[in-house]
């Protein structure tokens, strides 16, 4: 594992592209995973939140990231991986999603790397940790393979209850 | 005067300024407005006049610049009766100031129209402009037959006429017609025409080459070298003549009626008062916003390094330490500026109830004084955009309920006209609002009567600051009939709890058959709080200060168990429902014992409950951060604050959880 490097990147772009461009890549478990370089705003290790009332045991609280409130959900224990373990290598990636910020905890950051529409293939029906509706493709990579989310897609899904039900409809 | 031609200035992206234009507008009609309600037909103030004939006219000007020519053309027709009426050859009627009020508000229609918020009213537009149109015929002036310039000269004033016709090089030298045409309506009132006949066809005219000229009516008492000064950088390139201003041809029957009406020359002050406002920029709000959060960001740095210096040796740090102190004295200083930067007078909210007063009185036929005061009191911006709407209601309230008709104040021996005070001041940390009438007040005995029919607990041994809160029920309503201005009882509760949730309070005082008064308590700004921070395991809390009504550490004896669950403590003759956050949060490991912690007694909506926490950490103002933002709404959690380590720590939303304590017993 690398030691978190401070990666930031642009403003995201309106449209979400799944396409060829540049992915940031960590693990969940045993398995490896790759988001729009575009949403992510930095990486940070993992400090200490403030546990929210009420809220499920993924969102692990609330950080203060310079001055904003930012939620953290820990994507390990969303999709139920058998270790969560918090120690000074955990990383948490912040990232910029639909006029949100927001934190993910995830075993480790490994890369980013470029990848060309020939490298993409198209998601089958397989048992990841992430359901497959937020799957964009597959990224194939030497030895490596590379799972692509639909980030978006996935942080304002009703299930990660991360936004009221009013803002979701507007999205 | 010529309409200003837009096509002077094609090429350039106008789009970029409608915002500001519209803002500016809006401005200019709020202005018109509220000069409209002052002015009084029978002696109408010059002053006042000049001040509608100016906003009209830069409304106008700006329209014609940016294309709204639908806006354009209605205020032109506004501008000439104005400009009758400013010059004296038109005479005020009661009835015209209720015509110009209406076509303000369709001025304000066709604006809302070009920013592209709906569709302007055609109809009620045209039907305006056949009345402007009518009501100028009805009293020619003898200047208004030319379209050049219906300015009709009142009395003998000095002032030039300027021919002013750049050469076509003009813009290759870097000068501007327009700096100049400002630098000259700074020396008096201008009338300002533009000759258009030069310019060619679009696809003929070079963009570097200056087409235009104008004719500029200078009125003002200045000298001709000053003039001559403005316009001495582009001596050589253009045909200039300047000349004293003529008398027009007037009626020999108008000029006594001029030499009366002379007192009013008071335009080149008043032209001066027009420019009064360059010590002021338009900023947007998420700028300040963001500067807010920077400051709050410093306060909380600063309070971070203010700990770590509290670990050093005084003596050895000494330096140091007198830096931080002074460093401390800085942030405090500056979060203050930032914070008033927020602050908008409450005129804000004000400045529109006389012109709702005074149709609402027409309405209902009731004869009403409005006596605003305190309206330079400034709150935060926040604050006063969710006050206006309460407000609002409360205005109609008590000009539909509490005021009398003229025949019902007659008969209590009451001046016919009825007075509605709107007053706000400072108290403290609060900003106290009060909307008061001098009416028939509340009567008690319909009151409860009232609240029995519609199923609300009272009773007739209800004290009178009860029996008034009971017009907060939801679905109450004293007036017998329901009218078209209020009376559906919808709106006190709601009133009520808008004011709430703004952190503030309402009080209700009336004296049957003298009138009533509501009290409107608020905190000045919504970014700050103070609060009182507690422990209740391993989290930090913060409970808003101005709910809190004392902490006590109960005595075993003082808690009575009521079932398994619910608890209630009983503090000094009052039995107090028992909420222990530990519970309320499911937060681990915090003190369950009430006589091991400490109760904190908080108050909101009338309803008290003991909170058990387990201790007082300290008190202090913090910055309200929003959690919604990036997050949801959290049950019970009305924001978040960064504490001085830097941690997240929550706010308590007291009156949800007051609510959701009592729901909780309920169940």
């Amino acid at each position: 594992m690398q030691t978190p490097a401070a990666v930031s990147a642009v403003a995201p772009s309106s449209e979400t592209r799944h396409g060829e461009g540049e992915f940031l890549t960590f693990t969940l478990g045993s398995e490896e995973y790759g988001v729009d370089i575009l949403r992510v705003q930095e990486i940070r290790g993992y400090d200490t939140v403030t546990r929210i009332p009420g809220a499920p045991d993924f969102i692990k609280g609330v950080i203060n990231l310079r001055g904003t409130i930012v939620p953290v959900v820990d994507l390990r224990l969303k999709f139920k991986l058998e270790r969560a373990d918090y120690n000074d290598f955990t990383v948490m990636i912040i990232l910029n999603v639909l006029q949100r910020v927001v934190g993910v905890v995830v075993d480790g950051v490994s890369d980013v790397l470029q990848l060309t529409p020939e490298q993409i293939r198209p998601a089958p029906e397989f048992g990841a940790s992430i359901d497959t509706r937020f799957i964009t493709g597959l990224g194939a990579l030497q030895d490596r393979m590379l799972i692509l989310v639909d980030i978006e897609k996935l942080m304002s899904g009703a299930d990660m209850a991360l936004m009221d039900a009013r803002s979701q409809a507007l999205q | 005067m010529n309409r200003p031609q837009q096509p002077a200035m094609a090429g350039i992206d106008l789009s970029r300024f409608h915002q500001t234009f519209f803002d500016e507008s809006a401005e200019g009609l709020d202005l018109m407005e509220a000069a409209l309600l002052r002015l009084d037909p029978a002696i109408p103030d010059g002053e006042a006049i000049n001040a509608i004939f100016r906003a009209a006219h830069s409304i106008k000007g700006g329209a014609a610049t940016f294309g709204f020519s639908e806006l354009a053309g209605f205020t032109h027709l506004l501008e000439t009766l104005l400009d009758g009426v400013r010059s004296g050859a038109q005479a005020l009627h009661g009835n015209d100031i209720d015509l110009l009020l209406r076509a303000v508000d369709a001025l304000r229609g066709l604006l809302a129209a070009a920013r592209g918020d709906g569709k302007a009213d055609t109809s009620t537009v045209n039907a305006l402009l056949a009345a402007l149109q009518q009501r100028l015929q009805a009293a020619p002036t003898p200047g208004s037959g030319s379209t050049t310039s219906s300015r009709a000269p009142a009395a003998p004033q000095r002032g030039w006429r300027i021919a002013f016709q750049p050469s076509r090089e003009l813009f290759a030298s870097g000068n501007d017609p327009l700096r100049i045409l400002r630098e000259l309506s700074r020396l008096g009132d201008c009338e300002i025409g533009c000759d258009v006949q030069a310019l060619p066809t679009l696809a003929q005219a070079q963009a570097e080459h200056c087409y235009l000229a104008w004719r500029i009516d200078l009125i003002g008492d200045c000298e001709r070298t000053a003039i001559a000064e403005v316009f001495s950088w582009v001596e050589g390139e253009c045909e200039l003549s300047i000349e004293p201003l003529s008398q027009e041809p007037v009626n020999a029957a108008r000029v006594p009626l001029a030499v009366i009406d002379g007192g009013r020359a008071s335009e080149p002050a008043a032209s001066n008062d027009h420019r009064s406002d360059g010590g002021s920029i338009r900023i947007g709000t998420g700028k300040i916003d963001s500067l807010i959060n920077l400051v709050g960001e410093l306060v909380i740095t600063q309070a971070m390094l203010q700990q770590l210096a509290d670990a050093l040796d005084p003596v050895l740090n000494e330096k140091l330490l007198h830096g931080l102190s002074q460093l401390d004295r800085n942030t405090r200083e500056l979060q203050e500026a930032v914070m008033s930067v927020r602050m908008l007078p409450v005129d804000f909210v004000f400045s529109r109830f006389p012109r709702m007063v005074r149709d609402l009185a027409a309405k209902l036929g009731k004869q009403v004084r409005l006596v605003l005061s305190g309206e330079h009191t400034e709150l935060d911006k926040g604050v006063i955009e969710r006050i206006a709407d309460p407000l609002t209601h409360l205005v109609r309230n008590a000009l539909d309920h509490g005021l009398e008709t003229v025949e019902q104040r007659h008969a209590s021996g009451k001046d016919a006209t009825g007075t509605l005070r709107l007053s706000a001041a400072h108290q403290g940390g609060h900003i106290v609002i009060a909307v008061s009438d001098d009416g028939r007040g509340l009567d008690r005995a319909k009151l409860i009567a009232k609240a029995q029919e519609r199923g609300i607990a009272a009773s007739e041994q209800l004290s009178d600051g009860e029996a008034w809160q009971l017009i907060f029920a939801p679905g109450f309503s004293t007036a017998t009939e329901v009218t078209d201005v209020s009376g559906r009882g919808v709106g006190m509760d709601v009133v009520k709890k808008n004011i709430e949730g703004l952190g503030g309070a309402v009080e209700i005082s009336s004296q049957p058959g003298h009138g009533m008064s509501i009290t409107i308590r608020l905190p000045l700004t919504l970014a700050i709080l103070d609060g009182m921070s507690v422990r209740v395991g391993e989290e930090v809390m913060i409970v808003p200060l101005n709910c809190v009504v004392e902490s006590l550490q109960p005595q075993p004896e003082q808690i009575r168990s009521l079932s398994q669950q619910a608890q209630v403590v009983k503090v000094r003759s009052e039995f107090v429902p028992l909420l222990p956050l530990h519970q309320l949060f499911s937060i681990a490991a915090a003190e369950t014992r009430p006589e091991a912690g400490i109760l904190v007694l908080l108050e909101a909506g009338g309803r008290k409950v003991a909170v058990l926490v387990d201790e007082l950490v300290g008190q202090q103002q913090v910055v309200v951060k929003s959690l919604e933002h990036n997050y949801r709404r959290v049950p019970g959690i009305s924001g978040a604050t960064i504490l001085g380590d830097g941690r997240v720590a929550l706010i308590l939303d007291a009156p949800e959880i007051i609510r959701l304590s009592t729901q909780a017993q309920a169940a």
